[in-house]
């Protein structure tokens, strides 16, 4: 929680333009320079909180998607929802819908995370294998990708092209409070749903008969999780494209400090994916490169790694 | 139609599971046929039968997750299928077959999960859930290893937690399939002893077994089932015979007082 706090007012600290902290401090509770309040307010800030934001969003799903389907490599991104809600997003950039109306990218992408979280969580139903679900996400990832490819090679234009090539990578730079205002609705609605499921993901601990069996109503418990991470991953990516792994990344570290309860794992797991992503926006920043490198190229280059390590540290006993 | 069967046909005695004329399908197959029987407080009922004489989907039908074709499955004159699932998790606890643990969760709190349908959080566990929880770590002599991942555990020992987590719930009736499936022949012992130790406390539990002799030992009734039918239900003393061997299992048996010998296949 502190980590967090601490983070986000480091994200205001650093930037192209050196500030004092005394300054940042004085910008964040309204007073100080007009230039140091827009540096920090308008541009430093946003950006934080889209990072946090996002981080949390993913790191609830991926803890909840994990105890659904009870496996450590379930993720948004692993499980082509975040590919999907791409898809939905760079369809309303390219029809033109996203200039015509703010909610148009936050729907659309909601949309899309919804059609792939519902494939997943029915496929989830015909298959115990942890393999073949992980397989019909490549598949899922694969196609929204190509799907995405398609659209960026129909491009009318190198404007709309460079828009949607910034949501495939993903990022969280020039973020705004408006865009914030506009996912924030559904990304609280979503992380809300996922809580009051919490105790439902304990149960499924002990697999989907017994889970029934001491009182769960499944269907429901598949209903809720599914809308949960959904609308909380939709809203994500309508902030700051895809980024991956965070899902997986954030509830790891946490699963062994909460005894490998998935419901006490869901807060913790979004403290910890807010804390990474505004720790990795921070280093992009820092990082001295000639054009500012993509959240979700370095999410990725960090992430897919601990995902290798992940899937490689599983006995097959568990398949 | 629903009127006249709850007063004509329901359970006469209200207390306990109570199932009649149950028919269980999947697809086109039909996989229990116009079964019918009681499970009462006191009573410790062995189910028995080959593979595939549809115990399973008997037990699953009888505890209400799966719609039966015809028939129904009371428990407390309610019927379990309809009933809702945290409520009837209450009355009846249900251990399955297969009971995979998807993370490697420490003893007490697989325990705890028993405690799912009274409103327990794991971590946080208080008043009537923590005694519970306490009460059926104690009973399955786990107290030791409450603290450890199940992950560490051993066949007889992750047993006894799943018996613990069905004994936590407090539930009057308990559902068992087959429980001692795959334990060496002192866990068997064991975990039977636990279930008889349940009965004697005023509960009811109906248990899958395949060993003809713990049955014949623990069981204070047993009913046969085979190509999806019922075919017999009785105390051991009326219903294990040399015939009901060959009937259901096909195999020659010799029946000597308490002890049980199958000497082979017809």
């Amino acid at each position: 929680m502190l980590a967090c706090l601490a983070a986000l007012f480091a994200a205001c600290l650093l930037g192209s333009t050196p500030l004092e902290a005394e300054r940042v401090l004085a910008a964040l509770f309204g007073q100080g320079a007009a230039g140091d309040q827009l540096v920090v307010v308008q541009i430093r800030l946003p950006r934080a909180l889209t990072a946090f934001a996002v981080g949390a969003a993913l790191g609830a799903s991926g803890a909840a998607l994990q105890g659904l389907l009870r496996n450590p490599l379930a993720e948004p991104g692993v499980l082509g929802v975040s590919a999907m809600a791409a898809l939905a997003a760079t369809g309303a950039l390219y029809y033109g819908y996203a200039a015509a109306s703010a909610w148009a990218m936050p729907t659309a992408a909601i949309a899309g995370a919804l059609v792939g979280t519902t494939l997943i969580a029915f496929s989830a139903l015909r298959t115990a294998s942890a393999v073949t679900l992980i397989l019909i996400g490549v598949g899922l990832s694969s196609f929204a990708g190509a799907a995405m490819n398609l659209l960026m090679n129909l491009a009318p234009n190198p404007f709309s092209l460079a828009d949607m090539i910034n949501w495939v990578l993903g990022s969280v730079a020039n973020r705004s409070f408006l865009d914030l205002a506009f996912a924030a609705p559904f990304l609280i609605v979503g992380l809300g749903i996922l809580f009051a499921a919490r105790r439902g993901l304990s149960a499924l601990t002990l697999g989907e008969e017994a889970a029934s069996g001491v009182g769960l109503n499944l269907r429901q418990q598949r209903l809720l999780v599914v809308l949960g991470t959904g609308l909380a991953t939709g809203a994500a990516v309508a902030l700051a494209g895809v980024i991956g792994f965070v899902g997986i990344v954030a509830p790891h570290i946490v699963r062994p400090m909460v005894d490998h309860d998935p419901a006490r794992s869901l807060l913790p797991s979004a403290l910890l994916g807010g804390l990474i992503l505004v720790l990795a926006d921070i280093g992009i920043r820092l990082v001295p490169t000639v054009s500012e490198l993509k959240l979700g190229v370095v999410a990725a280059l960090i992430g897919a790694p601990a995902f290798i390590w992940i899937a490689m540290q599983r006995r097959s006993v568990h398949d | 139609m629903i009127e006249a069967r709850s007063t004509t046909m329901a359970n006469p005695d209200a207390s306990g599971l109570a199932v009649s004329g149950l028919r269980l399908t999947v697809g086109d197959a039909t996989l229990v046929e116009a079964a019918s029987f009681c499970l009462r407080a006191g009573e410790l009922v062995a189910l028995l039968g080959p593979n595939g004489a549809g115990k399973t989907t008997l037990l699953r039908g009888a505890v209400g997750l799966v719609r039966p074709a015809a028939g129904w499955a009371q428990v407390e004159g309610d019927d379990t299928v309809a009933m809702a699932p945290r409520r009837r998790a209450r009355q009846l606890a249900y251990l399955p077959q297969n009971r995979p643990l998807a993370w490697p969760s420490p003893v007490r709190d697989v325990v705890a999960l028993g405690r799912f349908a009274h409103g327990a959080a794991l971590g946080r566990l208080r008043g009537a859930d923590r005694t519970a929880v306490e009460r059926a770590l104690a009973a399955c002599d786990l107290q030791q290893l409450a603290g450890r991942s199940t992950a560490t555990l051993s066949g007889g020992e992750l047993a006894r937690v799943h018996c613990a987590r069905a004994f936590a719930a407090e539930a009057p009736l308990l559902i068992a399939d087959e429980p001692v499936a795959e334990l060496d022949p002192y866990h068997q012992f064991r975990v039977m002893d636990l279930i008889r130790a349940f009965v004697a406390e005023g509960g009811g539990a109906l248990v899958v077994l395949h060993d003809l002799a713990l049955a014949n030992r623990y069981a204070s009734r047993l009913i046969w089932m085979k190509g999806g039918r019922i075919l017999a239900d009785g105390t051991p003393a009326a219903t294990l015979t040399t015939q009901r061997l060959a009937d259901i299992y096909g195999v020659r048996g010799r029946i000597d007082g308490t002890r049980v010998e199958i000497e082979g296949p017809l």
